[in-house]
């Protein structure tokens, strides 16, 4: 049976992260019932397609799913074992934040069949979550991890970030360690990015300095400076010595994880397995077609609820070019890099035929390295964003 | 068509500073003559390149015919020439106020003469036209008429309080303008039983019709087959058709006569047979002489024109041609460069006409452009005597061979209000104007004269002179001739290598000062590399100035945005797309607009 990776979005959570460009809102209770309806009714009716399909991997992201009662999780995760079949061991993910969880919730999620859990720390420091707009402390982090093993969870994900305005390579690293010694199974590590249309890149802009005018007094001091250049590339590289150190293994540019902990879910989107998305703004790619529901609430949920007219858009069938360019610029974000044979058996072409002089060009700039597989150099990773564009057509 | 009444005909042209409204008073006349509705009525009818529209400004002289019934019951035929305001052109409108016998002066209310009312008003005094003046703009809350109408009165001498108080705008007072014309312009002269003397003031191509020629007709008469002779050119053909200008539309009629404006056409192939400013006569019959006036135009800044895809050099080409079809001033000639490949030398009026160029080749011909610094001509005096007029930098001859150069050298008026002479003579100073002197026109006003080499102010001079003087500063300039001058070459080396494109002719003492700008603007230009990017300034192989582009920003730690890969793929897309408008040089990829950018330099 063909294999499938499952996305569930919930685009609720309690407050909007002042970082955050993630489809996502707060949301009344009737709105959040309306809209798990809404789901269940899509999973109902989509999952007929997939009968050829095993489900491998769920992963139910937001937002802040768990911004949903017990109940409701456990719903939603009875529709999808109605709508598909399941694989032995499947991967359940759910993501979770402090603050939105007690123990009631997560046995619930244990007792619907989710076993790996998502938490975003983000920080272990209070002055920064107040500043990222996080609605927890340090302590409802570490109040939520121990719940969650309570609960009976043996996968968990911890969330960090670095490059916050004010932050020091010394904090920032204190607070991973803090994190490594909760021996979590998987850490994801990745900087903050300014996005237009959120309040950093109305405070920040750019260039990574706040903007005359913005005072300067909210949430607490909003320090004048983002990290530089220099400051973020040593929080990176220490990142890893720190985690490998750790016993952590990097995977992927900036996901970490105990040998045997790798996230299934989102090595499918990298190694371009079909997974289908569910729920408002999902992705989805089956075949070779990729397509995203709606991102408007009202659309979707009317799409959902009449049965008329469609909440998938930007349909795209992807061309043999498009699918070796996703190839290359998922694939290179492992660590293992792209194996020849595997693109020679994807396409039916050698990897040197199609891509020859771009990764000769740049192995001579010491970003990738050739062999049986393709990897991205440390420096190549540096600047990962560069050496994949250079993939495109 | 022959029996139209000379006497009920009236030739005239508006004339205004930019701004002034010009082509606002023109639609209006036409508006109220019955020729369009108001409906149909396209902003500014005259100006009917997009380009032209866009920018405010006339390009190519325009003409109307309109008739209008007047107060006393007669009809009278306008023919209505529109004509370029900008300083380049200052030749067409030189032409163009030739076929006139009349000229409505327009003047805002709100901001009295300025620098091209005064050039346009007594460029049209010279050629003996009759000029009455207009106030525009009344209904502005700032506008000032009485104040106007005075200075008008001292300042040109001509009689202004009955002038017609209107707002073209908003279509007060056009009434009394249309009566003015009638009064106040004379009917042409000339007898159609002379021998033809017409004068061409404007000429286009049209891929069916071939070459039509815009023309006043002073003396004789002309119609289909007329074997005409261009005086000047030589050039001589037999008239296919002549009609005269409906707005946007040519109309056939049997014979133009002595008094009428025109079109004729000839199955010309080129336009430069039809030299603006040429007279055209019957061959059979020829007029004693040629109208006087007529002037071969040079280009007077010149810069290098690259496609950006190699590929499309023929496309540049058979563009340039087309181009040059309707558009005289232009000239072009082949160059390589060794950063940009093949392309074109291209001749301008000025760096007006050499942007509307730019910008026509970019839209109306689908071109993606390389633009090189414009430059001026150089007049370069070897040891051995011989002379060569330098368009092109990297063409100058080694220093060991070059006695001395030379750089052209205009005449420049600006007036100013007198709170802002001090920063405006700070200006000329920078740009190595000699003072000449200053005439008050009245308590605030004053215009300053200043020689000033031609290649100071092609760069972005207007810019700087606006924003010095909030604005309120005009200009105008005219070629005054060559002075010897202490030039040197400017070289630009990205990571140590010499970027030809980038070289440009710049006066000794000024060379540190625009190095030092070049390499700081180029600095914010080239986008990060792999390797750090030093960028210099040399003058002689000795650098001046340097600046660096520091190695490119990590981007680690990205955050995986889950399923949606398409969203990343944009992101990669966008950083792909910036790649293709850049420049490879040596290992340096350098984006396109750098080439122009470099050229506004002024930071005050």
């Amino acid at each position: 049976m063909k294999k499938i990776g499952i996305y569930i979005h919930v685009p609720f959570c309690v407050r909007k992260c002042f970082y955050c460009d993630f489809l996502s809102f707060p949301a009344g209770e009737e709105a959040r019932e309306r809209y798990i309806n809404g789901l269940l009714r899509e999973i109902r009716k989509e999952s007929v397609r997939y009968k050829e399909y095993e489900a491998d991997s769920v992963f139910i992201g937001g937002g802040t799913p768990t911004v949903l009662s017990g109940e409701q999780i456990r719903r939603l995760m009875d529709g999808l074992k109605d709508g598909f079949s399941f694989g032995r061991e499947p991967e359940v993910t759910i993501e979770a934040n402090p603050g939105t969880v007690d123990i009631g919730k997560l046995e619930s999620c244990r007792e619907a069949g989710i076993n790996r859990i998502s938490i975003g720390a983000q920080s272990l420091s209070d002055k920064e979550l107040a500043l990222l707009g996080r609605v927890h402390s340090t302590e409802d982090f570490l109040e939520a991890y121990g719940l969650a093993r309570k609960a009976g969870f043996r996968n968990i994900n911890v969330d960090m970030m670095a490059a916050l305005p004010g932050q020091r390579t010394e904090g920032y690293l204190d607070g991973l360690k803090r994190v490594i010694d909760l021996e979590p199974e998987h850490i994801s590590a990745y900087s903050l990015i300014v996005e237009e249309g959120t309040p950093f890149h109305d405070w920040y802009g750019e260039e990574g300095k706040r903007r005359k005018g913005i005072p300067a007094h909210f949430p607490s001091q909003l320090p004048s400076h983002l990290p530089s250049e220099e400051e973020e590339r040593e929080m990176y590289e220490k990142t890893g010595e720190v985690l490998e150190a750790g016993g952590y293994d990097r995977y992927e540019i900036s996901n970490y994880a105990k040998p045997g902990y790798e996230c299934r879910h989102n090595i499918g989107y990298w190694q371009r397995h079909d997974y289908a998305g569910f729920g408002l703004g999902a992705a989805s790619m089956v075949d070779n077609v990729r397509w995203k529901n709606s991102a408007d609430m009202e659309k979707y949920l009317r799409c959902i609820e009449d049965g008329f007219g469609d909440a998938k858009e930007e349909q795209c069938v992807l061309s043999i070019k498009e699918q070796m360019e996703e190839f290359m610029f998922l694939g290179l974000r492992m660590t293992e890099g792209v194996g020849k044979d595997d693109f020679y058996s994807a396409f039916g072409r050698s990897l040197e035929d199609v891509y020859g002089e771009v990764i000769g060009k740049l192995c001579g700039q010491g970003l990738l390295t050739d062999g049986d597989r393709v990897r991205l150099t440390p420096y190549g990773r540096d600047i990962s964003n560069y050496v994949m564009a250079e993939f495109l057509w | 068509m022959s029996g139209i009444d000379q006497s009920k005909i009236r030739n005239f042209c508006i004339v205004a500073h930019i701004d002034h409204g010009k082509s606002t008073l023109a639609d209006r006349i036409i508006e109220k003559t019955g020729l369009l509705t108001s409906r149909e009525m396209q902003s500014q009818v005259l100006d009917n390149m997009d380009l032209e529209r866009e920018r405010g400004i006339t390009i190519k002289a325009q003409t109307v015919r309109i008739i209008y019934r007047a107060n006393d019951g007669e009809e009278y035929i306008f023919n209505l020439i529109d004509t370029p305001g900008h300083v380049d052109f200052n030749y067409e409108v030189s032409r163009s106020l030739a076929a006139c016998d009349g000229a409505i002066l327009v003047v805002d209310a709100a901001q009295g003469i300025e620098a091209q009312t005064l050039a346009n008003v007594y460029l049209a005094l010279d050629h003996d036209l009759d000029v009455f003046p207009v106030i525009n703009k009344i209904d502005l809350p700032s506008a000032q008429p009485q104040w106007v109408k005075d200075e008008i009165e001292d300042v040109i001498g001509l009689e202004a309080q009955d002038a017609p108080m209107i707002s073209a705008k908003n279509g007060i007072g056009i009434e009394e303008v249309l009566e003015a014309i009638v009064k106040k312009i004379p009917a042409p002269s000339g007898s159609p039983e002379n021998p033809l003397q017409a004068l061409i003031f404007d000429s286009l191509y049209d891929s069916y019709k071939g070459v039509i020629v815009f023309c006043r007709i002073k003396e004789g008469r002309v119609k289909k087959g007329t074997q005409i002779l261009m005086m000047a050119t030589g050039a001589k053909a037999e008239v296919v058709e002549v009609g005269y200008f409906g707005p946007g539309q040519f109309i056939p009629c049997e014979e133009l006569s002595a008094g009428m404006v025109g079109y004729i056409t000839a199955s010309i192939k080129n336009v430069r047979d039809t030299a603006v400013g040429d007279t055209v006569t019957d061959a059979a019959h020829p007029c004693a002489e040629p109208l006087p006036g007529y002037k071969k135009v040079n280009s007077m800044v010149f810069c290098g024109m690259y496609p950006a895809d190699g590929a499309k050099y023929p496309d540049l080409r058979d563009a340039l041609e087309k181009l040059q079809l309707n558009d005289a001033a232009l000239q072009y000639e082949p160059e390589t460069s060794v950063a940009l490949g093949f392309g074109f030398r291209c001749g301008f009026l000025g760096l007006l006409h050499l942007e509307i160029i730019q910008e026509r080749l970019e839209r109306e011909y689908n071109l993606d452009l390389v633009t090189t610094a414009p430059g001026v001509i150089y007049r370069v005096y070897k040891n051995n005597g011989e002379m060569i007029e330098l368009t092109n930098p990297t063409n100058l001859p080694d220093p060991s061979e070059i006695a001395y150069m030379e750089e052209p050298v205009v005449n420049a008026e600006v007036m100013v209000t007198t709170e802002f002479i001090g920063p405006i003579m700070e200006l000329c100073q920078e740009r190595r104007g000699r003072y000449l002197g200053m005439e008050y026109m009245e308590e605030t006003r004053a215009l300053l004269k200043y020689e000033l080499p031609l290649n100071e102010i092609i760069y972005d001079f207007f810019d700087a002179l606006k924003s010095r003087s909030r604005g309120y500063a005009s200009f105008d300039y005219d070629l005054k001739g060559y002075e010897e001058s202490k030039l040197v070459k400017l070289d630009i080396l990205i990571n140590r290598e010499e970027v030809d494109a980038l070289s440009f002719i710049v006066h000794a003492d000024s060379a540190y000062e625009r190095g030092r700008k070049m390499c700081e603007k180029l600095k914010d230009e080239i986008p990060r590399h792999l390797f750090e990017i030093p960028i210099q300034a040399a003058v002689g192989g000795k650098i001046i100035a340097r600046e660096t582009v520091k190695a490119m920003r990590k981007d680690v730690l990205a955050k995986c945005y889950g399923g949606d890969i398409t969203r990343k793929k944009k992101l990669l897309e966008k950083q792909k797309e910036g790649k293709k408008r850049m420049r490879q040089i040596g290992n340096v990829e350098i984006p396109q607009k750098a080439f122009m950018s470099v050229l506004k330099l002024d930071d005050k």
